[in-house]
């Protein structure tokens, strides 16, 4: 390949992420738009869609992305590459077809990458009988694979993250898949690019009251060169801010071992990676060094959880936190003296120490006479079935006219109502037994 | 040596991956990166978060981009879909490290550049 320049955009980096910033990507003029789409909760939440109808299981908003693509995507100047299949991307790639029909375009090549799904294999792997996903984490290849068969848009289930972005780089950068230290500089790139505003200002813990245009926050691009040095910017025009700051907070950003970023093509030393401030919204990121990436593949395993159920009660001053405190254990000794069968009990007291626990220091407040202005408790449950959940609920309403005085109610919140609770374990699997199921499809539109 | 408060000191970003909290804690020049490794430990940590934190917590160094990072297992009660907390993906944890106070050198503690946000109450 050529010594160009490659250029990506991160254009989702949850899914519910904001899409008016894709279009100045777009405008921006990407090779690729890189759309990521899958966090560990939001796995879980394509479970409960897939429950409901086994036509779902991947993220809704993605025909519109295609839309918002589509002029580039009809001219050959942008391909897509995105993980929003979920654990249906059979289902997602024929609901883009089927877009990209009501929209009238003809002639693109839309590549689904199917695979990482262990079901199939539960016998080899012991899956527990009531498995409702379990997912391999897949590398880079089968993307490229995809971007070689002329692919213009590529949906993928559980795709790492980086490795959606790193999978461009190789394919136009002819990097081979021993060449360690440039797959770790893709996956360095991918992994900034990977949670969108993140990097360009969103999160931001040094003076983020500081963003130019907070509402119009850009996402990000990355502009990667054939060595895997790279400048992360983002549109000209857009809020939010690239700095040193930003980046090296996105960079560190849910790694574990810096040293030892583990990803399915390449274990990547984010340590070594130099981290360089040129103006401008404009940072450099040059000098990854990379190891041969883990024997196994990580996977999710994800198994029914029983069911939660949760309350607030809103108190103002004076004695807030007694009345708050008082309300909940009400609740809790209600539910004990019926013989409800809960099998956890959390308590949260907001004003006080909701998020802090431990580590706030109430003794100094005390100390001080200070009373918080006003306090909401929430009380969380668990309990093996929705109905269990329901006979907690029904303890609730009751403190209405015969609890702690002054309550108020928080909101609009549905006390009480059942929610499926899931437990998402993370598993090795073996390379070959999932690489051989792999499979790229490509279909013309 | 004079005692700080984090806040004054470092910037975090906090994480998950399961029931794992992974946060990054970061200084703003070398020396204040010296002082924080040195006195910011995996047993202080854990101390600092006490039954929040229920599994152990493993510290790693990033002198790159001036960064320590914190491990902290069996932090979210279960994960992110099966916890009872309002914050199940532990975003505030980050915040809850920056309340500790530790002791730095003076001249860390006179270059502490961390502001804190303005607050307009008028503001609509």
């Amino acid at each position: 390949m050529t010594a160009m320049t490659v250029r990506i955009g991160g254009g989702q980096g949850f899914y519910g992420d904001g899409h008016d910033p894709v279009e100045a990507l777009l405008e921006s003029g990407v090779d690729y738009l890189v759309c990521e789409a899958l966090a560990e909760l939001t796995l879980a939440i394509l479970q409960k869609d897939r429950q409901r109808d086994e036509s779902l299981g991947w993220t809704r908003d993605l025909p519109l992305y295609v839309a918002q693509a589509l002029p580039r995507l009809v001219a050959g100047r942008t391909r897509l590459i995105t993980n929003a299949g979920g654990i249906n991307p059979l289902a997602a790639g024929r609901a883009v077809v089927g877009a990209l029909r009501d929209l009238g375009a003809t002639g693109l090549k839309v590549a689904t990458v199917v695979g990482d799904d262990l079901r199939p294999r539960a016998a080899d792997l012991g899956l527990p009988d009531d498995v409702l996903f379990a997912n391999a984490y897949l590398g880079a290849r089968p993307v490229v694979a995809a971007l070689e068969a002329g692919a213009d848009i590529v949906i993928t289930g559980r795709v790492a993250d980086a490795a959606l972005f790193l999978a461009p780089l190789v394919f136009e950068h002819g990097w081979t898949w021993d060449d360690w230290d440039r797959l770790a500089a893709g996956v360095v790139v991918g992994h900034l690019l990977e949670c969108s505003g993140q990097v360009t200002g969103g999160n931001f813990s040094g003076a983020w009251w500081e963003n130019p245009d907070p509402l119009r926050v850009g996402f990000p691009i990355a502009e990667v060169e054939a060595d895997g040095s790279a400048v992360i910017t983002k549109p000209a025009g857009t809020g939010g801010f690239v700095t040193f700051d930003t980046v090296r907070e996105q960079l560190l950003y849910e790694v574990h071992d810096p040293r030892a970023y583990l990803s399915p093509d390449v274990t990547a030393d984010f340590t070594s990676v130099e981290v360089r401030d040129l103006g401008g919204d404009r940072v450099s990121v040059s000098g990854a060094s990379g190891a041969p990436a883990p024997a196994t593949y990580k996977a999710l395993v994800c198994t029914p959880a029983g069911w939660s159920g949760e309350a607030r009660f809103a108190y103002p001053w004076p004695d807030a936190e007694a009345k708050a405190r008082a309300a909940m254990s009400w609740v809790r000794r209600r539910a004990e003296a019926n013989g409800v069968a809960v099998e956890e009990w959390h308590t949260e007291l907001f004003g006080v120490d909701a998020f802090g626990g431990p580590t706030v220091d109430l003794g100094a407040a005390d100390a001080a006479a200070w009373e918080p202005p006003e306090v909401i408790g929430r009380l969380a449950w668990r309990a093996a079935d929705p109905g269990t959940v329901s006979q907690v609920a029904s303890g609730v309403g009751v403190l209405g006219l015969s609890g702690p005085p002054t309550i108020a109610a928080a909101g609009r919140a549905r006390d009480g109502k059942p929610s499926q609770l899931l437990s998402v374990d993370a598993t090795a699997v073996d390379r070959e037994l999932v690489d051989a199921q792999v499979v790229v499809d490509v279909t013309e539109a | 040596m004079p005692t700080i408060q984090l806040r004054d000191l470092c910037g975090v970003r906090s994480g998950d991956k399961g029931d794992i909290s992974d946060l990054s804690l970061f200084a703003d020049d070398d020396d204040a990166f010296a002082a924080i490794s040195a006195v910011v430990t995996a047993d202080v940590v854990k101390a600092h978060f006490g039954d929040l934190v229920r599994g152990p917590v493993e510290r790693y160094e990033a002198p790159n981009v001036l960064a320590l990072k914190f491990v902290m297992h069996d932090a979210l009660g279960g994960g992110a879909p099966r916890s009872l907390r309002a914050d199940n993906l532990g975003k505030t944890l980050g915040a809850s490290l920056l309340r500790l106070r530790v002791d730095v050198p003076a001249a860390v503690a006179a270059g502490a550049r961390r502001r804190r946000a303005p607050l307009d109450r008028s503001a609509p």
